[in-house]
């Protein structure tokens, strides 16, 4: 089932919610309506759903109306139309009490300006979420304090917001979603307001929580980059409603109209292709019994100078060069003896990013493996025809 | 001028005589005792503690709340007080403050606190305090006198009426600039509107409703004077001789006492709002 289903969600501000939804559905445009009723729209018609442990960003620049959406999921803002289903239950249905329950057991938010309670301590502020559902003083500050140490705040427990840093701050943020457990995340603009470095380190360490906890995470930002990091699929957002909807290769490679592909053209692919998406399947293989006389007529034909080598299971075994190779068979070596082993090597999931450093020095292809299979092999030449061109062989795309 | 004869004057007067005294009298004669009682029993109680031990537990409280300056400031003054013997009457003028900024505090926070939340309920407040702080006091003594008689209790109800204004704005002020963002987190952890209230708004608005607190205290020590005149002893009612005997330094001992009282506790529980 669905974590998150969200089905025609609409949100207009003014005067007359209802008459702008009639405009929006004869076709009107935001702009239009803006002009003629002075009402501003601000989701039209989102449409999306949300597995169970996915990472889902929705990605948008400032007046996409990607906070308003946010706020809609949980009704801080109230929807004017369209439903909100968590755990198939629409939100937007729930009395009061259904609908503060909802938020204590099943939605966690982390908010861009933090919103920690500047009169309570960090360890008071962490148990709030258990303190207002009444759990005793000694239950939740012992929740607490295992998640200020999850979140690595350990020691500033009697500490006051304004005393720490904005990255402990959201710290403190995430660990007051995090302590109660809820399945699910909110987090609007939560890196936003942390410099670089920090940002980056907290979008690690998110990707490390959600690993560990399996949450399900709505993530809203406004940065591409961010986005495609965390992702496991994106929404981009364009005057209130979601332009596309992909897996950030997706975006990447089939952006949805002009706007998406402005968007994307000045992406660092580097931090987004994987070795996956540029290795190639290797040219030659010599399974583990040929001789050498087949690995030197393979490699005359591929025109390499060195080549991998594997058993019938794919696993690798080693390299063999051409020197080596015209060795064995002139001193009639058996040529596993010759094979060089300490090859570089890399996981397809490997961003290129973090590959180049590894290429520039290598003096061979390196090797892509998983579960001591060779995959494929990821030269110099592909990781940059990849970064210029795009995923895959770089030579079938015109464009 | 007059267009349309606007006998306000006359109506005023049988709406009071023939409706409001016989109607209601009973209702203010217990309001009067009540509020008798109270008065008596702090001015009593603040008189029946030897001057010496009070001036004791002051100075501890200044220096605990607002440091050894203020602390000193308030040992000075109630030498003073006592010095030019008016520290019977500084007693049952704080008694009428303290009272009168209890029952503003009372009434004015939870006004506040509504009329910061609902937004029909600011509309008919913020009238009616501006009516309250710019009514000349005079006008409303009079009511006041016949409502409830001469002595402490209109005296009051007159400083009530002029003092509590700030409490209740500085309430709603206070509630109202509590960052949205602190009030959607509470909100989004599954708050109810009293948990809202109670945990995140009152404590965050606290400096600032002790702020309203600390100038209702000053404006009602303002009204020393005035609720003499209508009978409250204290304070004002030395002032006021030293003015009909024309009698500069009995003026001036009064007016300096009220001085003092009033600079004592302005530092004293504008150290609490810091603290808060």
């Amino acid at each position: 089932m669905n974590k998150i289903e969200v089905n025609n969600l609409t949100k207009i501000f003014g005067s007359h919610p209802q008459q702008g939804l009639k405009r929006l559905s004869n076709g009107e445009s935001k702009d239009d309506i803006l002009e003629e009723t002075g009402m501003t729209v601000g989701v039209n018609q989102a449409s999306f759903t949300i597995q169970p442990g996915e990472m889902f960003v929705i990605m948008g620049l400032s007046g996409s109306g990607k906070s308003t959406l946010i706020r809609l999921i949980n009704r801080l803002i109230e929807p004017t139309d369209g439903e909100v289903l968590i755990d198939g239950h629409d939100i937007t249905k729930m009395d009061k009490s259904e609908l503060i329950e909802t938020r204590r057991k099943k939605l966690g938010m982390v908010f861009q300006h933090f919103g920690l309670f500047s009169h309570r301590t960090i360890l008071s502020n962490i148990a709030y979420g258990m303190e207002i559902q009444g759990m005793a003083k000694d239950e939740r500050e012992e929740i607490a304090m295992k998640t200020l140490e999850d979140v690595g705040l350990k020691g500033y427990e009697h500490s006051y917001p304004n005393q720490l840093s904005g990255g402990m701050q959201q710290r403190v943020g995430l660990g007051r979603a995090l302590a109660n457990d809820t399945d699910i995340l909110l987090m609007d603009e939560a890196f936003s307001a942390l410099d670089p470095l920090i940002r980056k380190e907290m979008q690690d360490e998110l990707i490390r929580i959600q690993s560990r906890l399996g949450k399900t995470v709505l993530f809203i930002t406004h940065d591409l980059d961010e986005a495609l990091k965390l992702g496991d699929r994106i929404a981009i957002m364009k005057d209130g409603q979601i332009v596309q909807i992909g897996t950030p290769e997706e975006i990447l490679e089939k952006p949805a109209d002009d706007y998406v592909s402005n968007f994307v053209r000045d992406v660092d692919r580097s931090k987004v292709l994987e070795a996956s998406h540029v290795m190639k399947t290797p040219e030659v293989l010599l399974s583990y019994k040929d001789g050498p006389r087949v690995a030197i007529r393979k490699m005359e034909e591929a025109g390499a100078s060195s080549i991998f080598v594997v058993d019938q299971e794919k696993q690798f075994k080693g390299l063999l060069t051409i020197d080596d190779a015209v060795k064995a068979h002139n001193e009639d070596i058996p040529i596993q003896d010759l094979l060089i082993k300490d090859v570089d090597k890399t996981s397809p999931h490997t961003f290129l990013n973090d590959l180049i450093g590894t290429a520039v020095q290598a003096k061979y292809p390196i090797a892509v493996i998983e579960d001591g299979k060779l995959l494929g092999i990821v030269s110099r030449v592909s990781i940059l025809s990849g970064l210029v061109l795009g995923k895959e062989k770089g030579d079938e795309q015109t464009s | 001028m007059n267009y349309f004869d606007f006998p306000l004057e006359e109506w005023t007067n049988t709406f009071v005589d023939d409706w409001l005294l016989p109607v209601w009298g009973d209702f203010f004669d217990v309001i009067s005792n009540v509020l008798t009682v109270i008065i008596d029993g702090v001015t009593n109680g603040l008189l029946f503690i030897p001057p010496e031990v009070l001036t004791i537990l002051l100075i501890i409280v200044a220096w605990k709340y607002a440091g050894k300056g203020v602390a000193l400031f308030s040992l000075i003054g109630c030498v003073f007080l006592g010095s030019v013997e008016l520290w019977p009457e500084a007693m049952q003028t704080l008694a009428i403050v303290l009272v009168a900024t209890f029952i503003s505090v009372v009434i004015g926070i939870p006004v506040g606190i509504l009329s910061a939340t609902n937004a029909a309920v600011d509309k008919v407040v913020r009238p009616i305090l501006d009516f309250m702080q710019t009514l000349p006091s005079f006008v409303y003594l009079i009511p006041a006198i016949l409502l409830f008689g001469l002595g402490g209790v209109p005296a009051v109800i007159a400083t009530f009426v002029f003092a509590a204004p700030p409490a209740v704005r500085m309430t709603a002020l206070g509630i109202r600039q509590v960052p949205n963002d602190v009030i959607e987190a509470s909100k989004a952890f599954g708050s109810t509107s009293k948990q809202l209230l109670f945990k995140v708004q009152l404590p965050l608005a606290m400096p600032t409703i002790m702020a309203g607190i600390n100038q209702t205290m000053m404006l009602a020590l303002s009204m020393a004077v005035v609720a003499s005149m209508i009978g409250a002893p204290g304070l004002g009612t030395t002032v006021l001789t030293g003015i009909s005997r024309v009698n500069v330094g009995l003026g001036l001992v009064g007016g300096l006492g009220i001085v003092v009282l009033a600079i004592v506790l302005d530092r004293i529980t504008q150290s609490f709002g810091k603290k808060a």
